[in-house]
């Protein structure tokens, strides 16, 4: 073997040694790692009851209560599959709204989410208003991306009010 | 196969004067594009859906972001070239690179910090994409931090490109990073297999911007590439030829 040789297998070693030392860490820290748990590792008994966690989900059509005279507000946090009802009673983000991705911080009280911190999470769509209007009248009100719906990861290209109640229908929530 | 091409990459005097030829032609262009893609994206382009006006902010924010990936993918790979063919120009390369790559994390984290507070409701979190993009501006500090700890320039080469080669397992992770976990962060709207999420309008100044900072890179590296050979070569003889 020449030198140079060596080098490169020397190079490719370390390579495939941190490769494998990666995978190995984050495999053994998947759940520090994972930003939020979502309702149906909740429903699953995976979190720690009592523990203050992160919840993620999308927010559901029409469950928005606001309290009249206070910031209080309810509102349920759902992954199409399961559902967790939250109460916040803070100054909610920009871009909090129904059919929009929420990652709310606080502890599970009673089957109730009792959050101190409410952060929205916004999806990989950027178009303008009117491409918008446009896509909902041509497909009556839904988004285009409705077979992403069913998914149970958080971000759901387009999963818009409509599609949620659709898919919670059909799974007969 | 013919290897001279390779070989002239790894002749100080040729890349010296390479560079020189170069660099106006990548920063004019990178000018015009990045003119072109600031007007396109911020004057013409219609404000988004959700986030109105807020949203142009990705014309800085992601071009950013992938130059800070591709810097830190080119200067370990250059490292490596330096350290398995013991080419000098290619640890000079992968040197001139690290706070060129540097800047440009701190423009994406700051970018998206600025944007994080009105749209999330915070500037940071302890999102896994947010920080492995934070673990990589460490990695950039901690390779110039050791280049500037090692007096000797072959040792420091070096130490350096087998820093920057464990690092480079970072890059993947700061990528997919959102696809791996559940984050904050939205997953990629234009790096990614498939139609893009981001309508033709505000698409188009977006790619150009990515095309602009890329050439403003090859244009700054040439320029710290020239510095670092002039500072590597200073007793060299065809240096002196050069600049006489």
């Amino acid at each position: 073997m020449t030198p140079r040789k060596r080098r490169m297998v020397l190079v490719l070693g370390i390579l495939a040694g941190v490769g494998l030392a990666a995978a190995l860490a984050s495999k053994a820290m998947r759940d520090n790692v994972m930003f939020f748990f979502d309702p149906s590792q909740i429903a699953a008994g995976e979190v720690p009851t009592g523990d203050r966690f992160r919840l993620g989900g999308m927010v559901e059509l029409g469950s928005i209560e606001r309290a009249p005279g206070s910031l209080e507000v309810k509102f349920v946090v759902t992954d199409f599959k399961h559902k967790i009802p939250v109460t916040y009673n803070k100054v909610l983000p920009d871009l909090f709204r129904e059919g929009q991705g929420v990652v709310a911080h606080g502890r599970l009280q009673s089957g109730v989410f009792v959050a101190d911190d409410v952060l929205a999470k916004h999806d990989e769509n950027y178009m303008p208003p009117e491409v918008e209007r446009s896509l909902k009248e041509k497909h009556g009100g839904q988004m285009p991306a409705a077979e992403t719906a069913t998914k149970t990861t958080l971000v759901e290209p387009g999963a818009q009010p409509q599609v949620v109640s659709d898919v919670l229908t059909v799974s007969g929530s | 196969m013919n290897w001279t091409w390779f070989h002239r990459l790894g002749s100080p005097p040729y890349i010296y004067k390479l560079a020189g030829t170069l660099t106006p032609w990548f920063a004019w262009a990178a000018a015009l594009l990045i003119a072109y893609g600031l007007v396109g994206g911020i004057v013409l382009a219609p404000p988004d859906y959700q986030q109105k006006d807020a949203f142009r902010i990705i014309y800085v924010h992601a071009p950013s972001a992938w130059l800070s990936l591709m810097i830190y993918t080119t200067m370990a790979v250059s490292a490596a070239i330096g350290l398995i063919w013991r080419m000098k120009v290619s640890h000079a390369l992968a040197a001139a690179c690290a706070p060129i790559g540097a800047w440009f994390t701190v423009a994406a984290l700051g970018t998206g910090m600025l944007w994080g507070k009105p749209m999330w409701g915070t500037y940071w979190v302890w999102d896994p994409r947010l920080t492995a993009e934070l673990v990589l501006l460490f990695l950039y500090m901690g390779y110039m931090g050791l280049r500037a700890g090692i007096e000797d320039t072959q040792r420091a080469d070096r130490a350096s490109a087998v820093l920057a080669i464990v690092g480079v397992i970072n890059v993947p992770i700061v990528k997919y990073s959102v696809e791996w976990w559940n984050s904050l962060h939205q997953s990629a709207s234009v790096m990614k297999l498939g139609k893009p999420d981001i309508v033709l309008e505000m698409l188009i100044p977006l790619l150009v911007m990515f095309v602009g900072f890329t050439l403003l890179f090859f244009a700054l590296a040439l320029v710290r590439l020239r510095a670092e050979i002039l500072r590597r070569e200073r007793a060299a003889s065809w240096l002196r030829e050069a600049l006489a």
